[in-house]
């Protein structure tokens, strides 16, 4: 009889996957207003980009883009849930649907975008590698860095250029693998290794988690693009389009002058530009299925991208990076958002 | 002779669907069957879901450049090496700290779990001390404990402790001379194999000649002679080929000699000390199963305190031993993974992670990884069985 009730059992659970079949792409966009919330991947913790606050809230660049998909698909910037993954999990937790999309300082590379199965929605951060080194070594440029211990994050574009910088040079390096950007940052302030290398806006992140920031120093030589930006599954067009136009939307409106603080005036403002981006004529929203309030529920809540930028990784936080690259294309930088029109 | 008995006398022949060993094998079929269906059906639907999700699959990447470094490799391996070479690197750094660990450990295990029974209080509670802390705390922490809290807080290298300037201490790792082989020295390494088979030659005639006169031979003591002085003998006569690469300080660190580095010597340390722990617990309860009435024996046979523990408990001891110190190798072996933790190149933080998340081969890695793993559990599982029965009790 034994026997009899497990082979019942197994033929269920058989029955049971056979109705759960395969998951159909293109059910992003709908799963996520079914649920009610988006359910977002960040890094584990990386000042500026996605780290918890001392109130326990995530704050960052990263964190915000992610804000933003989600005020425009419910109207309330708050209908996220935040999944930390470090640099190993993320592809796999977003193949998997486990996130909805990923937001971590992810670079765009031909490899992910082509073989992975996933799109990349545009760039939010124009990035590139640096290393950074102990004053108290005296180096001054990364060509003097052959023999050194380098402590890098696995699994990282980062670990690879590191590789091609060096061999271009015909230099040597001892590398010194970490799985977190945490492990990384006490590996080199134990002085396990002589330098540490990530994108430049990290190496910023990470030495203001230093207890003394100012003996390590930044070296001028940027050794890749590293283009940094949200990613979403491939096969959703519809999905794919609401997390890149709110990108977009919070470029266009730095680029039109719309703030958080001055986006209620602006309905009332007569440029075409404004109206279209806030919804109060031609009616946009329907084409990517939300809301004609889309852009001004992200820039109300969100903030334009000069907002959401300065806030969090410039000046008036305690990185206080420069727009460089990441000013809008009408101000020397190469940020650059299509109309909406 | 009207009636037939052959009939009657026997129970009429029952229906086969009431065979119970019938049923019993239709059942088991059936069983079989849904198993199987459920693996090809879980296959195909990853396949096909992959498929549709533009993730491309094979192991076609296993030839592809790796395009990254590592910082131990028991092989040659360079950025441009494949990624199949990856996982051998991989493959090999897991072996050698999984052997390192288990050697360590059995040894830890067997001297802590003779201690704990020792007459001398002090030695004893130590022993009890020692197993009660180590089995109790999770091994993660452990290795973290002797990476991030004591291989990181040694000195700089250019304040390296130094050992008669031969051997240097420091937190990127521990610097000794290596030895390099000069010209004739393989004379030494014949040597050494002429000496091993004449121990075995020797050990097989005294066991002949105890069986058949009843003499006893020291042949621990040969067999050192041999084994050690043969070799070094025909050393010095070649005129000791060989010399010590001794590191030394230059730029950023020391070069030359071998380097063992901090995540080898954390992990290998935890692995070893949390093991150990078990292990001794397992010697204790193997030595305390033998009923103290052979050793009793054994003194009134007049067998001297350490041939009595040589000859008589040990070998009765070993066969309660062996099952489960056979698990604790497994987990040892299994517990390496965790090195992932302090980023010791092993086969899961190199292969399983890295050329996982660069190559995006998530199923066919992990099957490989999965598959390694279960092959090492089998050939150590295997190993001390055949060990086991060779130990077994024999009954003649």
């Amino acid at each position: 009889m034994k026997k009899q009730r497990f082979s019942v059992v197994a033929a269920m659970a058989v029955a049971g996957m056979l109705v759960m079949g395969s998951a159909h792409a293109g059910a992003t966009f709908d799963a996520v207003k079914k649920k009610g919330f988006l359910q977002c991947g960040v890094t584990t913790g990386l000042p500026g980009f996605s780290a918890p606050d001392e109130k326990g809230n995530w704050t960052g660049i990263d964190v915000d883009t992610c804000r933003a998909v989600a005020a425009a698909m419910f109207g309330d910037a708050k209908k996220v849930k935040f999944t930390p993954l470090n640099a190993k999990e993320r592809f796999t937790a977003l193949q998997s649907g486990e996130i909805d999309m990923l937001s971590r300082n992810t670079t765009w590379t031909f490899t992910r975008d082509t073989s992975l199965g996933l799109n990349f929605a545009g760039v939010n951060y124009y990035d590139g590698q640096g290393f950074m080194v102990s004053k108290k070594l005296g180096v001054k440029s990364a060509l003097e860095l052959s023999g050194a211990a380098i402590c890098i994050q696995a699994g990282t574009t980062t670990e690879l250029n590191l590789a091609d910088y060096f061999r271009a040079n015909k230099m040597e390096y001892t590398a010194i693998t970490y799985d977190t950007s945490e492990e990384t940052i006490k590996g080199f302030e134990a002085g396990r290794c002589d330098v540490l290398t990530s994108d430049q806006s990290q190496l910023y992140a990470l030495r203001v988690k230093l207890p003394k920031p100012d003996d390590a120093v930044v070296l001028p030589e940027v050794i890749s693009k590293e283009p940094l930006g949200p990613v979403v599954r491939q096969g959703d067009d519809e999905w794919f389009n609401v997390v890149r136009w709110a990108l977009f939307a919070q470029l266009n409106a730095e680029e039109l002058g719309v703030s958080s603080k001055n986006v209620d005036q602006m309905l009332k403002s007569n440029d075409p530009g404004i109206k279209r981006l806030l919804g109060v004529e031609g009616g946009f929203g329907k084409f990517i299925g939300v809301d004609d309030k889309w852009a001004y529920s992200i820039i109300k809540q969100v903030g334009n991208y000069g907002e959401m930028f300065e806030r969090n990784v410039g000046q008036g936080s305690p990185l206080k990076i420069s727009r460089g690259l990441n000013a809008l294309w009408n101000k020397g930088g190469i940020q650059y958002a299509p109309p909406v029109r | 002779m009207a009636d037939t008995p052959t009939v009657s006398s026997q129970p009429a022949k029952p229906k086969l669907t009431r065979d119970p060993r019938f049923r019993a094998l239709v059942f088991q079929v059936l069983a079989l069957i849904a198993v199987a269906a459920f693996f090809i059906y879980i296959v195909h639907n990853t396949l096909l879901n992959m498929e549709q999700r533009g993730i491309s699959t094979g192991f076609a990447f296993l030839d592809r450049p790796s395009g990254f470094a590592i910082l131990q490799s028991l092989i040659p391996y360079s950025e441009s090496s494949t990624y199949g070479r990856t996982f051998v690197v991989g493959l090999l750094n897991t072996i050698l700290v999984s052997v390192l660990g288990i050697i360590f450990a059995t040894l830890v295990g067997f001297l802590v779990g003779v201690m704990r029974l020792s007459r001398n209080w002090l030695i004893s509670k130590l022993a009890m001390v020692y197993i009660e802390l180590f089995r109790n705390i999770p091994l993660l922490l452990q290795i973290v404990f002797w990476y991030f809290a004591v291989a990181f807080n040694l000195p700089a290298p250019r304040q390296s402790l130094a050992f008669g300037d031969l051997v240097f201490l420091n937190n990127r790792g521990m610097y000794v001379p290596a030895p390099v082989v000069g010209e004739g020295f393989w004379m030494t390494g014949v040597a050494l194999v002429v000496a091993i088979v004449a121990v075995v030659l020797l050990v097989r005639w005294a066991r002949r000649r105890f069986e058949t006169t009843g003499k006893t031979f020291h042949t621990v003591y040969a067999a050192l002679a041999i084994v050690v002085g043969l070799p070094l003998l025909v050393f010095f006569a070649t005129g000791a080929p060989l010399h010590w690469d001794v590191p030394a300080l230059k730029g950023f660190n020391f070069r030359g000699g071998l380097t063992v580095i901090p995540e080898l010597f954390a992990l290998t340390l935890a692995l070893t000390i949390y093991t150990a722990a078990f292990i001794a617990e397992t010697v204790r309860s193997g030595i305390q199963s033998v009923s103290h009435g052979q050793t009793e024996a054994a003194s009134a046979l007049g067998l001297s305190h350490a041939r009595t523990l040589r000859l008589v408990v040990i070998p009765q001891a070993m066969r309660v031993i062996i099952p489960p110190l056979t698990s604790q190798y497994l987990n040892l072996t299994k517990n390496s993974s965790l090195a992932v933790a302090i980023g010791y190149p092993d086969l899961v933080a190199v292969f399983a992670g890295t050329t996982l998340n660069q190559t995006g081969q998530a199923v066919e890695i992990i099957a490989i990884t999965m598959a390694v793993y279960l092959t090492l559990s089998l050939a150590i599982s295997l190993l001390m069985n055949w060990y086991n029965a060779k130990m077994a009790l024999r009954e003649r």
